[in-house]
């Protein structure tokens, strides 16, 4: 089942397009992250599919063809939106009782446990809560309704490094015990590296990448060898190209298996690397799946 | 980190029934029981106000009625002690009420969550935003138009003495049945605007988006329905009946009809305004010429029952005066009609804003 299908999806604000052409597809099962620039139009893909915005092109559907935003799709989302917005003059038991009865399941057992567990009293007003706990509230609401894809939008931005640790060690374990499918938008990338297996990026309001982690970083390579040579690769799917006086860094398309020129070597590439390159390079794009395998350009350039 | 584990999943629901309506209840008294509860003490403090008051009024009534002679000066000091409650009396004061209500209880309604963000978690549960939003605004409207009908049933009460038969020595100025500002506090037509008012506000906080542009927004709307209802729409909810030569300016008898328009003809060709002033003005100076020289002053004079004969004298040359007026037995009806449309109003306003949040979020 993919937990969100979107196809020609398109979102236009007057006249600007916060997000164009955009096909999608993301399986369950998986930590997904949505990786971009301010303004790429990630809280816009977001608020598409949970269907908080209707969108002006396309369409996209959630949890195995449920269109978004409508009810069915409602009762298995769990939304939880960027600054966690909760009413402030509700207390946590309130805001419990309040998320169950608008739900048709809602895990009272689990949700007071976890508060308990985080030292969140119930009688506390959401407004008098820490940043941290604030956060924990808003997960813990969205988790206790069960749902089987959670969608976080900048789930962390917020948070110092511990209440962001336990933020993401909460999602974690959910998905563990739960099987929930999780999606979630960030630009914090040394944490997406430890928690995502799938990674979408977007730039300028267009699909970048959208791959399994382990099939992305399987295909591409870090190079590097003298400056003067980098041209020699030009053909080559080149991400990122970084030169300096004497050597050069490309970031190519090319598994591990794939022939390196002389006096060149080849890296693995670590996700945040990875991210950052085609975070850099807004005209790059690896869609749709990883690159194919380039042998007759190798043999080329090893001439 | 967690020892906690959640219990299996329910299984799926197939036919995926929606979260029961019945469990909206709470969640709107928890949220607007602040609001409701304000709205019943603002209610309530008006209600006993208008209770000591029309006490008072009701007792003064009764003893300046009884009186007699009616022209003693012992009646005419009881009569001072009828305008004991003139702060209600001309009604101003309350139009106020519904106008406050749909301010304060229906705008920030939805203005409040999409200023803070908190409809990006209420607009994404089980429950579904149109039908959030439904659960929310019918009920509260229903209340709020009860309390307010509550209210204008002792208004109602209040204002009896204002249309009861009155003695004209002590009471010169005859009220109207349908004046402007005592009409919409009786009757259904207070329940009505307070229902309207609350609609106003709800849109206006869904299109405004903040809370207080919106209530701005709605008093300055509902002053500008209010104004234009009373002006425009009242006296025309059914055709006026049509009579000549009563002269009403003066004839007209308290708590009676309520005249639409005067105009003179002569030979079966209407007057305009400025010749009906010029043949009055010169027929008063050839009558009465010293009296008065300014044309002011003629047509004031008009409506002293001193000058009824200028009118006979005009009707005798061949002048007709008609007046164009609403009776009191219309009372009722046109209560129906403007509660009817009021109605009509709130629910077209409600519809588009649920139509609103359907399609305009984020």
């Amino acid at each position: 089942m993919n937990v969100v299908e979107a196809s020609g999806l398109g979102k236009r604000y007057g006249s600007t397009w916060a997000l164009r052409e955009c096909s999608l597809t993301i399986p369950a099962g998986h930590v997904a992250a949505l990786v971009g620039p301010n303004g790429a139009g990630k809280t816009t893909l977001l608020n598409l599919a949970v269907g908080l915005a209707a969108p002006s092109a396309g369409a996209v559907t959630v949890l195995g063809g449920r269109p978004a935003g409508s009810l069915a799709a409602l009762d298995g989302i769990a939304f939880v939106a960027q600054d966690t917005p909760l009413y402030k003059n509700l207390s946590a038991a309130d805001l419990l009782h309040l998320t169950s009865n608008l739900n048709r399941r809602f895990d009272q057992h689990y949700a007071r446990a976890r508060l308990a567990e985080l030292g969140i009293p119930l009688k506390k007003k959401a407004g008098k809560l820490s940043g941290g706990q604030h956060a924990q509230l808003a997960l813990t609401l969205a988790l206790a309704r069960r749902p089987r894809l959670l969608v976080l939008d900048e789930p962390v931005a917020m948070l110092d490094p511990i209440a962001r640790h336990d933020f993401m060690a909460t999602v974690l374990t959910a998905m563990a015990d739960d099987g929930v499918s999780v999606l979630l938008s960030s630009h914090v990338l040394a944490e997406l590296e430890r928690v995502a297996d799938y990674l979408i990026l977007l730039a300028r309001g267009r699909v970048q990448v959208a791959c399994e982690v382990d099939d992305l970083l399987a295909s591409h390579r870090m190079l590097t060898g003298p400056a003067a040579e980098a041209g020699k690769y030009a053909q080559w799917p080149v991400v990122h190209l970084r030169s300096g006086e004497a050597q050069a860094h490309l970031l190519v398309r090319a598994g591990a298996d794939d022939p390196v020129a002389p006096g060149w070597e080849a890296h693995p590439v670590g996700l945040e690397e990875l991210a950052l390159a085609y975070l850099r390079e807004p005209g790059a794009a690896a869609l749709p799946g990883p690159a194919r395998s380039r042998h007759a350009d190798v043999s080329e350039v090893t001439k | 980190m967690t020892a906690l584990t959640m219990t299996a999943r329910p299984a799926e629901d197939a036919s995926l029934r929606p979260v029961p309506w019945r469990r909206m209840a709470w969640v709107t008294w928890r949220q607007h029981r602040i609001a409701l509860t304000g709205v019943a003490v603002f209610l309530g403090a008006c209600a006993i106000y208008v209770w000591i008051n029309g006490l008072q009024l009701h007792h003064a009534y009764a003893a300046a009625a009884a009186c007699h002679p009616a022209a003693s000066p012992a009646c005419s000091a009881l009569s001072s002690g009828f305008h004991v409650g003139a702060f209600l009396l001309n009604g101003y004061n309350l139009q106020a009420v519904p106008a406050l209500i749909g301010a304060f209880a229906g705008a920030p309604l939805l203005a409040r969550e999409l200023e803070t963000g908190t409809f990006r978690y209420a607009w994404t549960q089980g429950f579904g935003r149109s039908r959030w939003t439904l659960a929310k605004l019918v009920p509260l409207a229903v209340l709020l138009a009860a309390a307010a009908g509550a209210l204008s049933v002792l208004l109602s009460w209040y204002y009896q003495p204002s249309f009861a038969p009155r003695n004209p020595a002590l009471f010169p100025l005859p009220m109207s049945t349908f004046a402007a500002t005592l009409f919409d506090l009786r009757g259904i037509a207070f329940a009505a605007w307070t229902l309207a008012a609350f609609a106003i506000g709800a849109l206006a906080g869904m299109l405004i988006r903040r809370v207080v542009p919106a209530i701005a927004a709605t008093l300055a709307a509902y002053a500008g329905l209010a104004f234009a209802a009373a002006l425009y729409l009242r006296p025309h909810y059914l055709t006026p009946l049509v009579t000549r030569n009563v002269f009403r300016y003066f004839l007209s008898p308290p708590g009676s009809d309520y005249v639409v328009r005067q105009w003179w003809t002569k030979g079966g060709t209407t007057l305009s305004q400025s010749t009906t002033d010029q043949v009055i003005n010169s027929t008063f100076t050839r009558m009465m010429p010293v009296a008065h020289s300014s044309r002011e002053g003629a047509v004031a004079a008009l409506k002293q029952p001193t000058n009824v004969h200028v009118f006979h004298y005009l009707t005798q040359h061949g002048y007709t005066q008609w007046t164009s007026y609403q009776p009191p037995s219309r009372f009722w009806p046109f209560q129906w009609i403007e509660g009817g449309w009021l109605f009509a109003l709130s629910v077209l306003l409600i519809a588009a804003t649920i139509w609103l949040v359907r399609r305009r979020a984020a």
